[in-house]
């Protein structure tokens, strides 16, 4: 949900802003700190956390600043151009811009833009582009005319676009709008007419742009209060027509149309845009957060001393003039998530990350740390002591560390297991060192693999992922399902990019290379029994039918077996639905449930689902669907097995790969009737859990009327014989 | 081993007081425990956790606050605005300080134990000096605006942290002026509340501050600079007490939804000294509120409206992995609150303000062992007797013929002579009670009801010969010299010739009733008593201990019978001794010499000297009836203990005739039922 935090201002005491508001905001290179630019003279760079200036700056009396001050990320200074042609460079450590770098330009410049992880350009009014290196060699270089004479440029941005830099600019010339978008590099312009609507062209409308693939979505709010968005292509098939752009409605009145200015719009992300106005004629001015997509408000928030119509959004903080204060709102949208709104207990997992008590235990955690043993601690540690009075010459790690940099496989392989069978004090960090070295050499040498000692070193139960980092990158590169699979089992700590690659690789391998692999079968059950156990089932209801009863009457008449009802229903539909049968082979099974059974964090899982393909993740829903119905096909919603998935766990991925892939999954016709399915499950569920809600306080006299039942009252007389 | 009808009394309507405050003391490794209705226990820990003393409550003092100083000094405060120590020899009052404050919420002493800071209600912090005798005030802080919920003294003992409303303030102790003031938050989960109460605040040597509020927080603040450091939200509901350990590497928070959390200092990683305060375990023991809770060596202690003890050993400070690391959770009173009159079938219930008389009902049907046979008569309420006075009732006892009530207050003692004309009975209180009759410990009757036995607190015994309506004050033994403990425990022979009585930790005195000397004292032995009797006929003292020892010692020959030493020799069973509550009563059978019954909280069991005695591998409890096993296995398997858990949670057991035993239990969910509802938890949905 996108919200907007509370706001503070910034003081704005050496800041004069004209009725034009200032210049700008811009981002500084370090983090939280930006410059502002006022319509007069001064430049202030703030550090907005602190709400203070760090520095200020102003150019000499009777002359104005006309563009705002940037920063050069490339060399960390600042750079602003004072009377359109006078160009000032300098960083923290000057006072004065008098005496700072000065350079003085044939042209008049319209605006520096500068973006991170490139040189600044600098835009001319006349529409042409220079690279600040190139204009700082030579600054009095002769600068061509790009644009006819009578068009005057609005406003522009620059973008980075797979490494390429793009400037685009608005022109206007008698009401009518033109786009140019200027490719750095290849110095290629292309330049687009605007089609507007009918409405008043004395007003100027708003533009803000982002880049959305290989176009520049440009939204524009207009004198009538709605939001438009035109798409213009980045790379023009041919340059020199003049190519005509429709624009798109995208929101409808926004804010009002009779607001002639003070309106301002700037894009947020992919889905959210702010919008600075009145949303009603006569109402006060509001900034207000839509979602695009789904064309809803997100939140508003009322300014009601009046804004000077310009918005600037850097680094998630909206920067606005309201009255004469400058205000900073940050603005935070978190991802909301289908797995949060079916109410799984989020917090649950976030507020304690330190509680994974098979994980990390912290007794002995501290008891390795020899630092901090005291004296009072030292009794609690007896065992340990012992086992350190045995740490004695064993040939120790350092010997076979040299013998894995240079030996052969087999040989590695006899000292390893030499190595193993002693038990030394610090065994995790020698294994960890081994490890190391093991993975250092498959590094170098592509051809070296040696699975069977990384095998039995991860069967020691001490590694863990961050132990050894490279381990299943490797295992990934040799397609290694197996050591995969005991990696996911063993570590405690895998990341989830890791365990996507992971299951990626579980999804798409081929039944073929699956053949042949000896994989751990302990999760996966015997599915052909249990099917012949259904039909057997399904058999002996048709008796039932035959006898004279309705399965239908059966299960309405009894009201306590209304929690195992829906898992029954469900189970009816498998003979329509096409998951009677397990949608993966047995093996494949055992790996996914590998995945299933790992340990991860929602937000950092969900982002590396997006990257699987379709047809894998109807295959995976499929198959999770699949043990659901297993699942819910007895009482206690287990699956049979050593160590299936459980209940939750499946629900957990069914979630998490909705949410994930929702709209992809919406679109293939296969999980159509799946998500149906799941649909009406997750709506059962949610009114047996309300009705269960609503029963609470009868199921709590029942345990008491049970509780009488076996309490004899206050006093008997019974016989007792002791033998 | 024989036939019994049972009565199964669940009508004794007791429900113990919730506990306020606990204080661990490390020397004595001893417990106080303080309860809502202002009685306050001493546990020993190192004795099992026997409940070794107690202090009567008293309506007026609502104890707010307890502490340990000077050693092994026990003071409280509470809400009637004075401060109280304890004399823990004598088992009274010592004496009672107005700090001139109003209600005073809370109490610490210095790490030296030679200062005693209280809060107060109308917010000034009062120091005292502790001196030999008495505490002296000595000085007033900056006076607060609101009452001071919570004291901490930093342990060097220079500065103290003081919980207000909606602040934290540090005084310097030196000049008794405020140097820092912490504001807290009240935001909670989004909602402003109307304040924010500091239930609890810990200093710590490296100036940390750590408060729990009534917002849901654990909350670390910087005191140099009045920072707040880290928040832990760990609770919805109020978090109201806290307790450090003494290597400040631990600490224990107690919050209203029953929920301990154990919070652990430890390194960020394994390598570097870096350290922070990890949340680590969550405890749910309680049901109510954690009032309290306290940090030892090696556990965590935590009690609360729930009326619960719950002594929880942190594993890995435990060095043997035995039965002593396993959770205790102590409910009920290692005393007796109930006698009995054999001849008459009465029981005599002992309530913190009132008695009540019951007599019990017949059945002329017979049974089957299980059988509930169908009663003729069921139990009258015969008398309810209340105090006069806000003081609790220390003891009490109804003597064998039923004609004779005693109690006493922590002030006053009373004696009634009952008289039963058919179904009237007519109650008549023995006026004129001597001066040196002021309080008493222990009440006894002789067994033929002639004679009463009176263990004063002040280490005396008198013995009182009772006539139709007055008595006579016959002879007091005065307490070895230099001695001034009190006599907990008494024990009088069925023929009256022999009285036992035990102190807390004197070891147990025979005294001869016909020469009126003390006869021999037993061999002292390092666990306290819990409980005593004189068999008939052979006059063996059978003697239970905490420990769960059971010695027997003949009273004539003055040494420990032969049946005693083979029992020593041979060692109790194990889960004889990991038994975790005390025996609290022992009887014998008058047909049955060799049979002994004695039993806690959790079973009854009968000891047949006949029989061998068990060894570690046989089975000690054996619930289920042999059905068709030969003799010859019958005989193998049999053993001295037959034990019954039946009757739980018991409070006591007795044998009424030789086939009548009468059972008194009190069922925890009975008593649950009486306390106010718990914080709702959700328990379906989301």
């Amino acid at each position: 949900m996108a919200a907007l935090e509370e706001e503070f201002t910034l003081s704005t005491g050496v800041l004069s802003a004209g009725p034009e508001g200032f210049l700008g905001v811009e981002q500084s290179d370090k983090a939280d700190q930006f410059l502002v630019t006022d319509s007069g003279r001064t430049v202030v760079l703030y550090k907005v956390s602190d709400q203070k200036p760090l520095g200020s700056w102003s150019v000499k009396q009777g002359q104005t600043i006309t563009c705002p001050a940037v920063c050069n990320f490339q060399t960390g200074e600042y750079i602003v151009v004072h009377d359109q042609k006078v160009l000032r460079i300098w960083n923290n450590e000057d006072v004065n811009l008098d005496k700072v770098f000065k350079a003085t330009l044939s042209a008049e410049v319209h605006r520096i833009h500068s973006v991170q992880k490139t040189e600044p350009l600098v835009l001319f009014q006349r529409g042409a582009v220079r690279g600040l290196e190139a204009l700082l060699a030579e600054p009095q270089q002769n600068i061509e005319a790009v644009i006819p004479d009578e068009e005057v440029i609005k406003w522009s941005e620059f973008f980075m676009v797979f490494k390429q830099p793009v400037l685009i600019f608005i022109t206007e010339k008698h009401g009518n709008y033109f786009a140019y978008v200027q490719l750095c590099k290849s110095h290629s312009l292309s330049k687009y007419t605007l089609l507007l609507g009918k409405e008043e062209k004395s007003v100027k409308p708003n533009f803000t742009a982002r880049v959305d693939g290989k176009f520049i979505s440009l939204v524009s709010l207009s004198s009538d209060g709605c939001i438009y968005e035109t798409l213009i292509p980045i790379y023009s098939s041919d340059t020199e027509k003049n190519h005509r752009l429709i624009r798109a409605l995208m929101l409808k009145a926004v804010v009002s149309g009779a607001a002639r200015n003070g309106t301002a719009l700037t894009i947020l992300d992919q889905d959210h845009v702010a919008v600075l106005g009145p949303p009603l004629p006569a109402s006060k001015e509001c900034l207000s957060i839509w979602n695009v997509k789904f064309q809803t408000l997100q939140t508003s928030k009322e300014l009601p001393q009046g804004t000077s119509g310009q918005l600037w959004y850097h680094g998630e903080i909206l920067f606005m003039l309201h009255g004469k204060c400058l205000t900073v709102i940050p603005y935070k949208c978190e991802v909301s998530s289908l797995a949060g709104a079916l109410g799984k207990l989020k917090h649950t997992q976030e507020s304690d990350p330190h509680s994974m008590p098979h994980f990390v235990d912290w007794e002995t955690c501290s008891g390795y740390d020899l630092g901090s043993y005291s004296a009072d601690q030292s009794r609690t540690l007896r065992r340990k002591k012992i086992e350190t009075n045995l740490q004695p010459e064993v040939p120790g790690s350092k010997q076979l560390l040299s013998i894995i940099k240079n030996d052969s496989e087999k040989h590695i392989e006899v000292e390893l297991r030499k190595f193993l069978a002693k038990s030394t004090p610090d065994f995790h960090t020698k294994i960890g060192d081994v490890v190391a070295g093991l993975l250092g050499r498959c590094k170098a040498e592509p051809s070296f693999y040696p699975r069977n000692c990384l095998m039995q070193l991860i069967q020691t139960r001490v590694l863990s992922y961050s132990l050894c980092p490279g381990l299943m990158e490797i295992a990934l590169e040799h397609t290694d399902v197996q050591m995969l699979q005991l990696c996911l089992q063993q570590f405690p700590d895998i990341p989830e990019s890791t365990t996507c690659a992971c299951l990626k690789l579980f999804l798409s391998i081929g039944d073929d290379c699956l053949r042949d692999i000896n994989i751990n079968m302990e999760s996966v059950f015997d599915y052909s029994d249990t099917i012949q156990d259904e039909k057997k089932e399904m058999k002996e209801q048709t008796e039932i039918v035959q006898n004279g009863f309705s399965p239908e009457d059966n299960s309405c008449s009894k009201d306590d077996q209304q929690l195992n009802k829906k898992p029954g229903d469900a189970a009816k539909e498998t003979t329509s639905f096409p998951v009677t049968s397990c949608p993966v082979t047995p093996k494949r099974a055992a790996l996914i449930n590998a995945v299933l059974h790992s340990a991860y964090s929602e937000a950092f899982l969900l982002p590396h689902l997006k990257d699987i393909p379709a047809k894998h993740i109807t295959l995976f829903l499929q198959y999770l669907y699949f043990l659901y119905l297993k699942c819910s096909g007895n009482a206690t919603m287990t699956l049979p097995g050593i160590s299936p998935p459980t209940l939750s766990q499946i629900m957990d991925w069914i979630c998490l790969l909705l949410d994930a892939n929702f709209t992809v999954v919406l679109m293939i016709p296969d999980a159509k009737r799946l998500l149906l399915n799941l649909y009406k499950f997750v709506k059962s569920q949610i009114s047996v859990y309300s009705e269960l809600n609503k029963i609470e306080v009868s199921f709590r006299e029942l345990q008491k009327l049970n509780q009488d039942k076996s309490n004899r009252g206050l006093y008997s007389i019974e016989v007792l014989e002791l033998f | 081993m024989g036939e019994f009808k049972v009565h199964r009394v669940r009508f004794f309507n007791y429900v113990p007081s919730g506990i306020r405050c606990v204080a661990y003391n490390n020397q004595s490794n001893r417990l106080a425990v303080s309860r809502t209705d202002g009685t306050v226990e001493i546990y020993n820990l190192s004795a099992n956790y026997f409940q070794e003393k107690f202090f009567p409550g008293h309506e007026s003092r609502a104890t707010e606050a307890l502490c340990w100083a000077e050693g092994q000094r026990l003071f409280s405060a509470g809400l009637n605005g004075e401060i109280l120590e304890y004399d823990l020899q004598a088992l009274n009052i010592k004496y009672a300080l107005d700090a001139f404050g109003g209600p005073i919420w809370s109490m610490a002493a210095s790490p030296s134990g030679s200062q005693l800071v209280v809060g107060c209600e109308d917010g000034s912090v009062k120091l005292f000096e502790v001196t030999p005798e008495k505490i002296q005030f000595a000085r007033n802080f900056d006076r607060q605006k609101s009452r001071i919920l919570s004291l901490s003294w930093h342990p060097a003992g220079t500065h103290i942290a003081a919980g207000s409303i909606d602040y934290i303030s540090v005084f310097d102790v030196k000049s008794g002026s405020i140097i820092r003031k912490m504001v807290l938050d009240r935001q909670h989960l989004g909602v402003t509340k109307s304040r924010c109460i500091v239930w609890g605040v810990a200093f710590l040597s490296d100036g940390t501050v750590i408060s729990v509020d009534s917002v849901g927080k654990v909350q670390l603040w910087d005191s140099a600079t009045g920072t707040l450091v880290k928040s832990h939200l760990i609770a919805n509901a109020d978090v109201q007490s806290i307790a450090v350990a003494d290597q400040e590497d631990s600490f224990v928070v107690g919050t209203a939804e029953g929920t301990v959390f154990h919070f652990q200092l430890v390194s960020v990683t394994s390598s570097s000294s870096e350290k922070q305060w990890v949340r680590t375990k969550p405890f749910q023991h309680h049901t109510h509120d954690v009032r309290t809770v306290a940090h030892s060596p090696t556990a965590l202690i935590s009690g609360g409206t729930d009326t619960h003890l719950v002594i929880r050993p942190l594993m890995e400070k435990v060095e043997v992995k035995n039965y002593d690391a396993a959770l205790r959770k102590i409910t009920f009173p290692h005393r007796r609150l109930i006698s009995c009159s054999k001849r008459r079938q009465l029981l005599l219930f002992q309530f913190a303000h009132h008695l009540e008389l019951w007599r019990l009902g017949s059945t002329l049907a017979t049974g089957k062992n299980g059988d509930t046979l169908p009663l003729s008569k069921n139990a009258d309420h015969l008398l309810h007797l209340k105090t006069k006075g806000p003081e609790n009732i220390i003891c009490s006892c109804v003597s064998q013929c039923g004609s004779w009530i005693a109690y006493s207050t922590a002030s006053r003692f009373f004696l009634y002579r009952l008289k039963y004309e058919h179904d009237n009975i007519s109650l008549q209180r023995v006026s004129k009670m001597p001066a040196f009759l002021q309080s008493a410990v222990h009440i006894l009757f002789s067994e033929d009801s002639r004679k009463l036995f009176v263990a004063s607190n002040q280490g005396s015994l008198h013995i009182l010969h009772l006539l139709e309506g007055s008595f006579k004050h016959l002879h007091t033994f005065q307490p070895q010299s230099g001695t001034v403990e009190a006599m907990c425990l008494l024990a009088v022979s069925p023929d009256g010739n022999w009285l036992a009585a035990s102190g807390t930790s004197a070891g147990v005195h025979v005294y001869d009733l016909n020469h009126l000397k003390l006869h021999c004292t037993v061999p002292a032995y390092n666990f306290p008593v819990t409980a005593l009797a004189i068999a008939p006929n052979t006059n063996n003292l059978v003697i239970a201990h905490s420990d769960q020892q059971v010695f027997e010692f003949s009273i004539p020959d003055k040494q420990y019978t032969d049946w005693s030493r083979a029992v020593q020799k041979q060692g109790f069973h194990q889960l004889w001794l990991q038994r975790d509550t005390p025996i609290t009563h022992i009887s014998f059978h008058p047909k049955r010499p060799m049979h002994i019954l004695l039993h806690d909280a959790y079973m009854f069991c009968i000891i047949d000297k006949a029989l061998p005695l068990p060894n570690d591998k046989t089975v000690l409890y054996n619930p289920l009836p042999p059905k068709n096993e030969s003799d010859v296995f019958l005989r193998r398997t049999a053993h001295a203990f037959k034990i019954s858990k039946i009757y739980k949670p018991l409070l006591f057991m007795d044998l009424l005739d030789e086939r009548t035993l009468v059972a008194v239990e009190r069922p925890l969910d009975d008593i649950i039922a009486q306390l106010p509802p718990p914080i709702k938890k959700k328990k379906f949905g989301t």
